[in-house]
């Protein structure tokens, strides 16, 4: 008998191994995106989190501006704020303080900035929801169509049975 | 010249009121005459609408005129004209004088002027495609020309004069723009935005004419497809010239103009891809509508954030007050596309719905959701900063790392859609046939992947850069699969047609795509975004050196070593030149020879501008990117910077690829009844030209 993918029956019938396979595969995967960014070199990553302040727009530690009277100076500041010890937050709250929050790469101070990047995730899975919810309604509604309809099938003249055969092959694209 | 420029706008105007105005009114007179609610006869409406298309044709040749003047005063030099004093020179090269037109604010949208009544002169020319949905589609256009003529006229005329005494000499175009790609990419780009004024036109002209069927999308489907690929192709080469040019390594710097440009390609493409379940399964007729409505609007609301100053760009014309026309006009646009979906929106009913979640339909509208979603947030980070001003009271940067962190797992998603979409079934897809085709893709992507892993391509060992190595990791391993799948459906139609024809697997696959050119166009389109894809991808594995140079030194960068052979200084008229000479060496093998070289316009001059023109060697394995970045005032000695960027030429590759893909899927399926007239000929009459021209002679479109 074909089990179709997505219906219920498919889903339900997996065994019990076959669940705790995928929690696995699902903990794996939050694990390997809970890693990430992990190791990186501080002076490397929070290089790359700061504007260079001579108005070419570039990425600190990309300016590619010889004689750039902003980012030489920026870089020792750097170097010094991660020789004092201060933690990622403080060093950059350090140059946001000094050289205005336009100085930071991305909005990172926490408040609205975070604002930032909740949104785009939150439209992303209020839309992958509204999709699924969609689909699922547009499934039962044909469900449904197709239950009220079944008598009709039933006496279908050879000719609707030509037309089904050529609508079929012309969707088969 | 400038009069006669700005008498031709002005004329351009009339006429363009006139075909809106006459247009709009025998529109409503032809369907009151239907209606029997006049008692005028159907023809003198029929008459009326004639004038106003003639006067729309007519309109193009007066914006050609004002276009050719432009350019005209350009080659006179005429530094009477206000815009050719600030973006030409005596000196200027003639291509780049040529290029004057589009070089400022309002050069650019007499271009854009000029290409909407280029548009609009295909559309009115071949209006017996369908006389009434093109005469809808043509006046729509129309009240579009109508806001650039008038900002043209009255917000940014092109044709200023210069107060006071004639200037001898104009203030040149900026250096950075004469470059070849330059005289290209901009108008490839205007072609791109205003064309899809065409889909937009018909789409809203269908709505309000109630247009049975979805006959309207394939009169804009080649329309829709061109459009796509000019906006492809002018925001690539766009990519090309900041990489080639501006000497930072990188090839797109999120800024709100390349944003601008994006934004309504997403949408488009997702418009390509919808309107397939509408003229397929007469579904999502809503969403196509609205689809192809946000992308105008996006190309016109880009337009407004890059030209009003709402938001900070390194791009030309940033600042300036024309926004307030734009705000006005997006306004218009908005309430008339709200007006006319909410009169008209029974007219939009689906025919069908969505029968399974594993279906052709569904990765389309998952397809839709990743592509949206990408232009949405391209759209947020662009307008963050002026919410972020409103609200905290201090602007934010929304640069590189912000994008790349929401775009990548988004892009990800896309390219693994890219792969299944295709091999899923209209309507729903069976266990079985899921099991027949993805098991090969599967098998090519955890084979890529280990294969990867073991060749040193390990996230966990890169600390520094953990982020980056990863998704291309998935990126490698998901193009693997979506390549196997594109080539398994290729090889798998190859074999039907081969057992058919008898004839050889390579005759019979291209035999395949004439028959489908839509669909196998469409694989290669996606096969060339794969290549896209793998060369972004590359970029996790970039480096840099920089360091000072004198004869003899030599610096190494990945397999490469560079010796320093000279540094010579130069005159060339209009700018000095300082470059170093530079033997590139692979192992011990000479290689080639690179001149960096530092570039000094209007030297000596209040506004003397450095430009370094960038040195490359370009192969399939990766670039090395130099650049003479200036010369250390203490010692002397010039300083280069290497950038070694794995894997980027695939990008220019892809685009290619994708190019080629969008002609193929644009050329006119070989029919079956052709395809057969054409074997019996050949097989018959032994002489295959006159069966050819025969069967050419029968066909119904040759």
């Amino acid at each position: 008998m074909r089990r179709h993918i997505a219906s219920p029956i498919f889903w339900a019938k997996r065994s019990p191994v076959f669940w705790a396979k995928f929690v696995q595969c699902a903990l794996l995967g939050v694990i390997v995106v809970a890693m990430l960014g992990a190791g990186q070199s501080r002076y490397d990553r929070l290089g790359n989190e700061l504007m260079c302040s001579c108005g070419c727009g570039q990425i600190l530690l990309e300016c590619n501006h010889f004689g750039c009277p902003g980012s030489p100076v920026m870089i020792r500041e750097l170097q010094a704020q991660l020789a004092s010890g201060a933690s990622d937050k403080a060093i950059l709250g350090w140059f946001a303080t000094k050289y205005g929050p336009i100085i930071l790469a991305a909005p990172i101070r926490g408040g609205f900035d975070d604002a930032a990047w909740i949104v785009p995730f939150t439209v992303f899975v209020l839309a992958t929801a509204g999709t699924f919810g969609i689909v699922w309604l547009w499934k039962r509604r044909a469900g449904g169509l197709a239950m009220a309809g079944a008598g009709v099938v039933q006496e279908s003249s050879p000719q609707d049975a030509a037309m089904r055969e050529r609508i079929r092959r012309e969707t088969e694209y | 010249m400038p009069d006669f420029g700005s008498f031709c706008l002005l004329l351009g105007l009339i006429l363009t009121v006139y075909t809106f105005v006459v247009g709009s009114l025998a529109l409503w007179g032809g369907s009151a005459a239907g209606l029997r609610m006049t008692h005028r006869p159907a023809a003198l409406w029929n008459r009326l609408g004639e004038t106003a298309r003639r006067a729309g044709i007519a309109s193009f040749i007066a914006v050609a005129c004002a276009a050719f003047a432009l350019v005209w005063a350009a080659f006179t030099n005429d530094f009477s004209v206000e815009y050719i004093r600030e973006h030409s020179n005596i000196a200027l090269n003639p291509a780049y004088k040529f290029a004057t037109l589009w070089s400022g604010q309002e050069g650019s949208l007499l271009l854009w002027a000029l290409l909407l009544s280029g548009y609009g002169l295909v559309l009115r020319v071949r209006h017996r495609v369908d006389v009434r949905l093109t005469a809808f589609a043509s006046t729509i256009l129309a009240a579009i020309q109508i806001f650039f003529l008038l900002l043209l006229c009255v917000g940014a005329p092109p044709f200023s004069i210069h107060p006071g005494a004639v200037p001898a000499d104009g203030a040149g175009l900026n250096p950075l723009l004469q470059y070849p790609e330059m005289v290209m990419h901009p108008p490839l780009l205007y072609l791109g935005y205003v064309g899809f004024s065409v889909p937009f036109a018909f789409a809203l002209g269908a709505l309000m004419m109630r247009y049975p069927g979805e006959k309207w999308i394939h009169i804009t489907r080649r329309w829709t497809m061109v459009t796509w690929l000019f906006l492809t192709v002018g925001i690539f080469m766009g990519a090309h010239w900041a990489y080639s040019v501006l000497g930072w390594g990188g090839y797109w710097g999120w800024d709100p103009v390349e944003n601008a440009s994006l934004m309504p390609w997403l949408t488009g493409t997702a418009f390509l891809h919808s309107v397939m379940m509408q003229e397929k399964r007469g579904m999502m007729k809503n969403w196509n509508v609205w689809l192809i409505f946000s992308t105008f609007m996006l190309t016109i609301l880009g337009t407004l954030l890059t030209r009003s100053g709402v938001v900070s760009s390194v791009h030309a014309f940033a600042q300036s007050d024309i926004g307030i026309w734009f705000y006005t006009f997006i306004t218009i646009v908005f309430a008339v596309c709200l007006f006319t979906f909410f009169l008209q929106r029974d007219h939009l009913k689906s025919e069908n719905k969505l029968e399974s979640l594993v279906s052709r339909e569904s990765s389309f509208l998952f397809n839709n959701l990743i592509l949206l979603a990408a232009c949405f947030t391209v759209l947020w980070g662009t307008l963050f900063p002026v919410l972020s001003e409103y609200v905290q009271g201090s602007k934010v940067t929304m640069g590189a790392p912000f994008y790349n962190r929401v775009n990548i797992p988004i892009g990800l998603f896309l390219l693994f859609l890219t792969g299944i979409g295709p091999l899923l079934a209209w309507r729903s897809t069976s266990l079985r046939s899921i099991r027949r085709n993805f098991v090969l893709p599967s098998i090519a992507i955890v084979a890529t992947a280990i294969g990867l892993m073991i060749s040193g391509v390990r996230p966990w060992n890169d600390g520094d850069d953990m982020h980056a190595t990863f998704f291309s990791l998935m990126a490698f391993s998901l193009a693997a699969g979506v390549i196997t799948a594109i080539t398994e459906e290729f090889l798998r139609g190859a074999k039907v047609v081969r057992t058919q024809t008898g004839k050889n697997l390579l005759a019979s696959a291209i035999l395949l795509t004439r028959r489908n050119t839509r669909r196998y166009g469409g694989y290669l389109i996606h096969f060339g975004v794969v290549v896209i894809f793998i060369g972004i991808a590359g970029g996790a594995f970039n480096q840099t050196r920089e360091q000072e140079m004198s004869y003899g030194d030599q610096m190494t960068i990945g397999p490469y070593r560079m010796v320093c052979e000279s540094i010579t200084q130069d005159s060339k008229g209009e700018y000095d030149t300082d470059y170093a000479v530079l033997d590139v060496y692979r192992g011990n093998k000479f290689v080639k020879q690179l001149f960096p070289e530092l570039r000094h316009y209007f030297p000596g001059t209040d506004h003397e501008q450095q430009q370094t023109m960038v040195a490359l060697h370009s192969t399939a394995q990766a670039d090395l990117y130099v650049i003479f970045e200036a010369t250390n005032p203490d010692t002397g000695r010039p300083i280069i910077k290497a950038h070694l960027n794995p894997l980027i030429a695939w990008i220019w590759i892809g685009v290619m690829i994708v190019v080629a893909g969008t002609f193929v899927a644009l050329v006119p399926n070989l029919t079956r009844t052709v395809a057969r007239q054409r074997q019996e000929d050949l097989a018959g009459a032994g002489t295959p030209v006159l069966g050819t021209a025969a069967v050419l002679a029968k066909a119904p479109h040759a």
